[in-house]
């Protein structure tokens, strides 16, 4: 990259325009994006497009305003400042708010980048939704359809730049594909499956395993019915595993903590966990997709620990909630060119443990193995951690898995559920978005259904 | 927004590899918004959205592609990567001529957001804020937040067709934190309307403040919600979200046209209860859900579904009706011209029918009684829907007791609409709501009369 990035000069210029005493970061990117969509073996549609935007904040005394534009149209961009020095003068001071200092961590060398999603031509993308479609109808004979078979991929840039001296460039791109079969179930009503992966180029997609996946998933739920209240051990695949501590790292943000609208704010050095459970966010780790050289506010991504053998080590934080905590920031800020940055996970990973899903299956004596988890930003209280939300899946008896349901709920409360972990799996697995995350054994949830009380 | 020598020429370009359709659709969006969080006035953001979305139809396949530089270059190359996409065969030229077409519109907004000073807007946050502070020192977190945005839109095919529409909405929202022997516990109320600055008029900050710090210090002496299935009367307003998740999805034409709809050949059938009335009606003015001109040029529509229990129609946009040989139903949407525009719903009812809502509760010995849903999810293929209670109460004895917290509601769409036994004679549309469809979020608006169903599970965590 000899040329300097035109969102890199744009956020340079605006950046030098800064009045004396006040400080501005600038937030522009650009991306490419080929979706394809095909149904019944011809291309449905296919979107070849590129976007741009620009974030403009300024700060000035302890206030803050914010601007964006989908756009790089000078008559657009140069208005940007004017509106962000405007809504600044409206918000009140904060002496939390400022924008992040360089604090001398060295940016990890990660590029997250290849070649082959712009040399792969779209016919070979069209082929690949299309053979993807081919293989879910060909995966079962009770496949009647596919809704979807999709392609997608973007390839993006963005550069951040701000008064503080920040000064980051980087870029990153991935390729996706999902199918979701239409599977006719023993009463003539249909059931649905999905699945989908992601890499790095479209090389690197497993289409078999996904159409695989997708109808193995639909039909394990065929003559389903409502399931038996009681309180089963819960059995989460490596992908709901990423699902629920997702949720749980998202209780993590220092933003939260400043707040006071997390159970865990004041338990730092706690066991909020089993011992087996240790959790960290790793955006260097070179293998995720997600992963990143600079965080939201242009500081270096960093490994940051959450909980080890059970303990929790600190929070998530950005440039603001550390300075409400009186700590650094741990390079967690997320952000897009629309708004303010806040503190979050990247990459979680999962310190391995002992066994693994068959044998999870095969110790337990009554439980539910998940199929699906529904409801999930309805269904959690993130201020108190309380949870109920819809679920799918097996019934385990005895060591096996016996008759699936549907429509059933699943209820606890996150801090109870973490001291409850009672397996944590060896065997880690790569979830499309970059978490690296094992099977999990949860006790003392409430299944509840329709037969129940 | 475009004059109509560019816009002709640009769907001329469009076609000229062998299109059968072509659109241009182009897209001005101002946004504003401010957040109160914490005691204080956080951020005000100013947003500017615009740009140009073409696409060309071949056959069964869409080519599209969007661009963000309106200058006849930037258009033209958009409309030749669009007809690129979609792999014309190399048709002849193809002249296309625009005109504009007849559409009716509601009342002119009032009072644009922009000629609205900011520190007004951001007065009524810190009104807000004072008003739900004022109901106890139980209320831990208030945080309020007010967005306006305006936008222009103009579609042109090569029907002729040439719309154009401008749409102003505005937003507010209260949510509260209460804290007490339970733990914390949430509260939110919100109004969002298809007018301007007026809807201040009728909305009162304060008011919402006070409800949504009353709804957090309720739940604080709520009992956690019990598991099973139970009568269920949802109250005014509610619970449309549920008939517009559960059953407005699977009236679709798009999905019903994949049989990814459990409402497939069913037009004519008795699907509900015969008490029920389900529409869907973009020309509702005012609401959240309403707009002259829907994202393909057509007219909303006031669309019957199910009319007295029997299924009626579905919801259309230009490129399943093309292909039955008839009208859209004015419904095909998206979210910018970024996005493709497909078949959604605008604002979706259930009309009011006889009962007395009191007696509707008096009448029912035991159950759950919801006064407000949260969100959800549903599988349209299927029906089944998880939805929270945001506000909930037991019945027992046919009177309403104890608020009960942490609640999802359990269940199958059109079963559901089997099981509607009650309806009462008031009315009310619900909150503002963003529907989301393969990624795309529109603003909806839905309602229902109070209603009973007879049996529902309700999923909660009472041990």
């Amino acid at each position: 990259m000899g040329e300097i990035p035109e969102s890199r000069r744009l956020a340079r210029r605006l950046v030098s325009r800064a009045d004396v005493g006040e400080q501005v970061e600038v937030c522009a990117g650009s991306s490419v994006r080929t979706e394809i969509r095909v149904y019944d073996g011809e291309v449905e549609s296919l979107t070849v497009a590129e976007s741009r935007g620009v974030g403009v904040r300024v700060i000035c005394d302890g206030r803050e305003g914010l601007a964006h534009a989908g756009s790089w149209d000078p008559d657009v961009v140069d208005t940007l400042l004017v509106e962000a020095r405007d809504n600044m003068s409206f918000a009140e001071p904060d002496d939390r708010v400022g924008l992040a200092e360089p604090d001398g961590v060295d940016a990890a060398d990660i590029d997250p980048w290849d070649d082959r999603i712009e040399a792969t031509s779209v016919d070979d993308k069209v082929a690949i939704a299309v053979a993807l479609e081919a293989a879910t109808r060909g995966a079962d004979p009770r496949v009647r359809g596919v809704r979807t078979s999709m392609y997608a991929d973007s390839r993006g840039e963005s550069a951040i730049v701000s008064t503080a001296g920040i000064d980051g460039w980087d870029r990153g791109a991935s390729a996706s594909i999902g199918t979701q079969p239409l599977i006719d179930d023993l009463d003539g009503s249909t059931r649905t499956g999905y699945a989908g992966d992601a890499a790095a180029a479209p090389q690197l997609l497993d289409i078999e395993e996904v159409a695989r996946l997708a109808v193995e998933r639909g039909v394990r739920l065929l003559g389903a019915g409502p399931p038996t209240t009681g309180r089963p051990l819960v059995v989460l695949e490596p992908r709901f595993t990423a699902t629920i501590l997702g949720i749980v790292a998202g209780m993590l943000s220092g933003e939260l903590v400043v707040k006071g609208r997390t159970p865990f704010g004041d338990r730092v050095g706690e066991a909020i966990a089993t011992d087996a459970v240790t959790m960290f966010d790793d955006p260097t780790d070179p293998d995720s997709l997600s992963a990143s050289a600079f965080d939201g506010e242009g500081l270096a991504c960093r490994r940051v620990p959450l909980i080890s053998e059970g303990v929790l080590q600190g929070f998530l934080h950005d440039a603001r909630s550390a300075r409400g905590l009186g700590v650094s920031s741990t390079g967690s800020a997320l952000r897009s060119v629309r708004g303010t940055p806040s503190p979050g996970h990247r990459s979680l990973s999962v310190g391995p443990g002992e066994g693994d899903l068959d044998a999870f299956i095969a110790s337990i004596n009554d439980g539910l193995l998940v199929a699906s988890l529904q409801g999930l930003h309805s269904g959690v209280n993130a201020v108190s951690g309380d949870f109920s939300v819809g679920v799918e899946g097996v019934v385990i008896r005895n060591g096996e898995l016996a008759e699936p349901i549907r429509e059933g709920t699943l209820a606890g409360a996150i801090p109870r559920m973490l001291q409850d972990v009672a397996r944590v799996g060896a065997d880690l697995e790569r979830q499309p978005g970059g978490i690296l995350v094992p099977a999990l054994v949860l006790d003392g949830l409430t299944l509840g259904g329709g037969s129940g009380a | 927004m475009l004059n109509h020598e560019l816009i002709n020429r640009t769907l001329s370009t469009a076609m000229r590899t062998g299109g059968e359709f072509a659109e241009v659709f182009v897209e001005d969006k101002r946004s504003s918004s401010a957040v109160l969080d914490d005691g204080r006035v956080e951020e005000l953001t100013s947003g500017r959205d615009r740009g140009a979305g073409i696409r060309v139809v071949v056959g069964d396949t869409t080519g599209f592609a969007h661009t963000a530089d309106l200058s006849e270059a930037g258009l033209s190359a958009a409309a030749e990567a669009a007809a690129a996409a979609a792999r014309g065969g190399g048709g002849g030229a193809k002249v296309v001529a625009v005109s504009p077409i007849d559409i009716e519109r509601s009342a002119p907004v009032r009072i644009p957001p922009e000629d609205v000073a900011k520190a007004t807007k951001v007065g009524l946050l810190t009104l807000a804020n004072e008003a739900a502070r004022a109901q106890g020192s139980a209320i831990s977190q208030v945080s309020a937040r007010y967005g306006d945005s305006r936008r222009r839109i103009l579609v042109a095919n090569s029907d002729g067709v040439l719309a154009e529409d401008d749409q102003v909405r505005t937003l507010f929202s209260v949510s509260c934190v209460a804290s007490g022997d339970t733990g914390l516990q949430t509260g939110r109320e919100s109004t969002g309307r298809t007018v301007g600055f007026e809807l201040f008029d009728e909305a009162d900050v304060e008011e919402m403040g006070r409800r949504s710090a009353e709804r957090a210090i309720t739940k604080l002496s709520a009992q956690p919600a019990p598991s099973g299935a139970v009568p269920v009367v949802v109250g005014p307003g509610g619970g449309g979200v549920l008939f517009h998740e559960a059953c407005g999805h699977g009236l679709e034409a798009d999905l019903v046209g994949k049989g990814a709809s459990v409402f497939a050949n069913r037009v004519g059938e008795q699907v509900a209860s015969p008490l029920v009335t389900l529409i869907d009606d973009g020309t509702m003015a005012g609401e959240w859900g309403h707009f002259a001109v829907d994202d393909e040029g057509r007219p909303a529509g006031h669309n019957v579904l199910i009319q007295d229990g029997v299924l009626t129609d579905y919801m259309w946009d230009q490129l399943r009706a093309r292909k039955e040989g008839r009208l859209s139903s004015g419904n095909g949407r998206r979210q910018s011209y970024q996005h493709l525009p497909m078949v959604r719903m605008t604002n979706t009812y259930i009309t009011a029918g006889h009962d007395d809502p009191e007696a509707i509760i008096a009448d029912t010995d035991s159950g759950v009684y919801v006064a407000q849903l949260g969100g959800g999810q549903v599988n349209t293929a299927t029906g089944d829907f998880v939805f929270g209670m945001t506000e909930a109460y037991l019945i027992e004895n046919g009177e309403i007791t104890d608020p009960i917290r942490e609640g999802n509601l359990i269940g199958n769409g059109p079963e559901v609409l089997t099981r509607i036994d009650r309806l009462g004679h008031d009315f009310a549309m619900g909150s503002p709501g963003t529907c989301g469809k393969d990624g795309q979020g529109v603003p909806v608006g839905d309602g229902t009369p109070t209603l009973r169903v007879t049996s529902l599970t309700v999923g909660g965590t009472a041990a």
